[in-house]
């Protein structure tokens, strides 16, 4: 156990780094921020198409859901270190530099986008095939019926941006290792190269307190809009 | 009465499973309709009956090309739907409303806003939408039911939000594609009943998707009798009895 010396040095170690602490937790906001949005956006519209030209849906084109499958699976293979190395030349063109918290967000975005295009591509296989049937028949157009899926597997797509958004947390404690900062990189550098505990169990019942966060809010959105 | 439906050869078939092949290694096609023709009179009720694997419901789809035929000509108030631009065959279904087994309601939209997608979806006027809207629901009975959505309702109720969106923009043709099956008997009558008044008070053309001898004999007025993807014949229902003609015809009515 821990003596009442030895707790109030941990606590002195922690107000010490309570700078650190917020900006790490400001770039850890500003890189989820920004992934989970361009994830949501690239993302998003991948798995409609991944799902539109698959077997029995209305672009059905077995070149062009091969291609889109094969890209999005070759973007998934890469461990997320590698994907920051290999990217550092494209981050660099983008926003000018291949470190720090935005060409960070960058890298988080594009692992993200093909995560959750195969989560929104399932999301929509889940919509009764009727539904798209009766909209046909009614003489909708194609960009209706793409509405008309999104609004149907609406609950379900809540839940995979809030799966997308808690994996990109936990990918972003990577990104030390291009300057990213955030919270993970921060409980790396002291708590494991310093040997500071203390800061290491603070910031990881930091994230687990964001993770319980986020999962909560998605559950509950999940629920209010699921009328099914 | 001039015909509202004319289908000339229509032919369907399906790739039935890639992995069976004949003897000549060509993979196996299934045909669920052999060419068949058929005339539907403006005003009237139609059934389309026969046993699972008929191509009742394939023949049906044909109709509002749902499925596509692969030769034959699908003729709607004196156009052929085969031939039109996927632009105008979305204006020529403006004037063919379907209903399902399974409803297929949009789940996560209102009684009132399904109906009133349909509306949008056919560029009715905006400002007269809520108007249409209730004059239908109205005409089905649901409109203290507007504000629910479908899981809030029961299975004879969603079918009625499923007549009500489907005549909604006025088509000229309904088809119901099994609309009773899902549903007990008193519900049945009920649902039936309702058809029966929206073919009569507003001249929708119905064609109807059954298994069920009784509905054909409370309903229609004529009704195409299938048998593995062939026409035997189009009998007359006189006095709720169904004129079958050949003998496979009758022995199918006689079986219920």
């Amino acid at each position: 156990m821990l003596t009442g010396a030895e707790l109030s040095a941990s606590i002195d170690k922690l107000l010490a780094l309570r700078k650190e602490i917020w900006q790490a937790s400001l770039d850890t906001f500003l890189m989820l921020g920004i992934s989970t949005s361009v994830a949501i956006v690239i993302g998003g519209l991948f798995g409609v198409f991944l799902f539109l030209s698959s077997d029995r849906q209305f672009l059905q084109n077995k070149t062009l859901y091969g291609i889109l499958g094969g890209i999005t699976n070759f973007m998934r293979a890469f461990p997320f270190v590698i994907l920051m190395i290999a990217m550092s030349p494209f981050t660099k063109a983008i926003v000018g530099t291949g470190i720090g918290p935005i060409a960070a967000s960058l890298v988080l975005a594009i692992a993200g986008s093909f995560y959750f295009a195969r989560l929104v591509e399932q999301n929509l296989r889940e919509v009764p095939r009727g539904i798209i049937e009766a909209t046909e028949s009614m003489g909708a157009r194609p960009l209706t019926i793409i509405k008309v899926l999104l609004n149907e597997a609406r609950s379900g797509l809540v839940l995979s941006v809030t799966i997308l958004c808690i994996s990109l947390l936990s990918y972003s404690a990577a990104a030390g290792m291009i300057g990213g900062g955030g919270l993970g990189d921060l409980a790396i550098r002291y708590g494991y190269y310093r040997y500071q505990t203390e800061v290491m169990v603070f910031i990881v019942i930091m994230l687990s307190l964001m993770v319980i966060a986020i999962q909560a809010f998605g559950n509950w959105l999940a629920t209010r809009l699921d009328k099914r | 009465m001039s015909d509202m439906i004319v289908l000339n050869d229509v032919t369907k078939r399906f790739l039935s499973d890639r992995s069976i092949k004949d003897k000549n290694g060509k993979p196996h096609w299934f045909t669920a309709v052999e060419p068949t023709s058929l005339s539907i009179k403006q005003g009237e009720i139609f059934g389309l009956m026969g046993y699972s694997g008929a191509g009742k419901s394939t023949l049906l789809r044909l109709i509002n090309l749902l499925e596509r035929p692969d030769s034959g000509q699908v003729v709607i108030d004196g156009v052929d739907l085969t031939q039109l631009s996927a632009s105008d065959l979305r204006v020529a279904r403006h004037n063919i409303g379907m209903i399902f087994q399974q409803f297929n309601l949009m789940t996560n939209r209102t009684v009132f806003d399904n109906v009133a997608f349909n509306l949008t979806v056919s560029g009715y006027p905006s400002r007269d939408i809520h108007k249409r809207v209730m004059e239908c629901l109205e005409i089905v009975d649901l409109t203290d039911r507007a504000g629910h959505y479908p899981a809030q309702l029961s299975g004879g109720q969603k079918q009625r939000v499923g007549i009500a969106r489907a005549i909604a923009p006025s088509p000229k043709v309904l088809l119901a594609d099994e609309p009773t099956s899902a549903l007990d008997p008193a519900t049945t009558r009920s649902l039936l009943t309702c058809l029966r008044d929206i073919n009569e008070q507003l001249g929708v053309t119905i064609v109807i998707v059954t298994h069920e001898m009784s509905v054909i004999r409370r309903l229609c007025h004529r009704s195409a009798l299938l048998h593995q993807g062939k026409l035997l014949e189009v009998a007359d229902i006189q006095d709720g009895l169904i004129q079958a003609t050949t003998p496979i015809g009758q022995g199918l009515v006689q079986e219920d």
